[in-house]
């Protein structure tokens, strides 16, 4: 049977905020290959600063997207426009309650 | 162990062809999908579809399921298919587990190969109060997470993880947790563990990114003539509002640097909406009657008389 590491407090790092993936990180983190997530990029669903995809570096904002983009794309069957326009509106929709928020209205 | 009628899941009837089949998933998949869904019981729901649609899109898992099925109705009960625990390929979605009822039918996930390579990355979410962000928290998490055992079987097991929340995080980010994945394989590195930090619903601050939002109801000549009030803020402390003189409707005041802390830290809101004591005595009436002499010329509904 596999042990886990005897208890002491874990010191976390926010993904958001303090870490920048590579691309090999960001398809460990996600469980996707290569393909997949050069196929978001292109698409426009993620933002990868650098030219070459050795070279990628992702902001942490990306993981919540990527894993987002790749549920609905095997959940759904959706291709990757279809994938982006979901995403669009999911932002846009979080926006509108938001503002109900603000107002106090929910 | 429970039943599973996949194609009452599926709203379909067992006759139905693969396309019936294919186009009911994709219709209750939309509807349910927990990232775009708004019904509330979406991911149970969700998990019932996707196992149901796995059993019947697949011709060979689905003639076994048929087989059970029929054994089932001629009063048998249902036994595991011998050899169906190999083999497939499951869809890797490894933290949504399979009922107990598919495990029996279709075994549990093959063990991995030997070969060298680094352990999985985890992701889990968790629920933390407020108070938890603005002064930081050690919290202790529990996951069931699936390992593998001596035998190479996959089990769900209880774990125990003590973490600090740091200062400062924000709903939606994820803390990582290094070499808290998987193990990995013949001594390469372990993944990593990602929590998705969610908060606890308050009844009285929300909460819209950084910042923080208080409802605080004035008196009508609190508003009026303005007045110093107090308010809880949500780092705990009791504060002196100002409420300017002259206020009329619902307001807004921003006290900057009052929410959550980080750089730039967020604003704590105060949304001032004027209520009206209740004018159930004979002396309130009076005041309320004082009230309309001395404002005569005052017409609520003057925008709705001019066309």
């Amino acid at each position: 049977m596999m042990n886990y590491p005897s208890q002491t407090m874990l010191q976390g790092v926010i993904v958001e905020e303090e870490i920048r993936f590579t691309l090999v990180e960001l398809c460990q983190a996600c469980r996707a290959d290569f393909g997949q997530l050069v196929e978001l990029v292109d698409e426009g669903i993620l933002t990868a600063m650098g030219d070459d995809p050795q070279g990628w570096r992702f902001e942490g904002s990306n993981l919540r997207r990527a894993r987002t983009a790749l549920r609905l794309t095997v959940d759904l069957e959706l291709n990757a426009a279809g994938v982006a326009l979901v995403l669009d509106l999911l932002e846009e929709i979080e926006m509108l309650k938001s503002r109900l928020r603000q107002s106090g209205l929910r | 162990m429970e039943f599973k009628d996949y194609y009452a899941t599926l709203g379909v009837e067992p006759a139905a062809t693969p396309e019936e089949v294919k186009r009911a998933y994709r219709k209750l998949a939309r509807k349910y999908h927990p990232d775009v869904s708004r019904e509330p019981n979406a991911e149970a729901k969700f998990k019932e579809l996707v196992e149901a649609y796995e059993v019947l899109k697949n011709p060979e898992k689905r003639a076994a399921y048929d087989d059970v099925v029929l054994q089932q109705r001629q009063g048998g009960g249902f036994k595991a298919a011998p050899g169906w625990d190999s083999g497939f390929e499951f869809s890797g979605r490894g933290d949504s587990g399979h009922s107990d009822f598919f495990e029996s039918l279709f075994g549990r996930h093959a063990a991995e190969s030997a070969r060298t390579r680094p352990g999985d990355d985890h992701h889990a979410k968790i629920m933390i109060a407020l108070q938890d962000a603005f002064l930081g928290a050690h919290r202790t998490v529990s996951l069931r997470v699936p390992r593998l055992d001596a035998q190479g079987q996959l089990r769900m097991q209880d774990r125990q993880l003590e973490v600090n929340i740091p200062k400062g995080i924000r709903a939606g980010q994820h803390l990582r947790l290094s070499g808290q994945g998987s193990p990995g394989t013949n001594g390469s590195p372990a993944g990593d563990l990602y929590l998705e930090i969610g908060f606890a619903p308050h009844p009285r601050f929300r909460l819209e990114e950084a910042d923080v939002y208080l409802d605080v109801p004035v008196a009508p000549w609190e508003a009026a003539l303005g007045a110093g009030i107090n308010i809880p803020t949500p780092a705990g402390r009791v504060i002196r509002l100002t409420v300017p003189s002259g206020l009329t409707s619902t307001r807004k005041l921003r006290l900057k640097g009052l929410g959550l802390p980080g750089v730039p830290a967020g604003d704590l809101y105060a949304v001032l909406s004027i209520v009206l004591p209740p004018a159930d005595s004979e002396p309130s009436r009076e005041a309320w009657r004082h009230l309309a002499a001395a404002f005569a010329d005052f017409n609520p509904r003057l925008a709705l008389e001019t066309p």
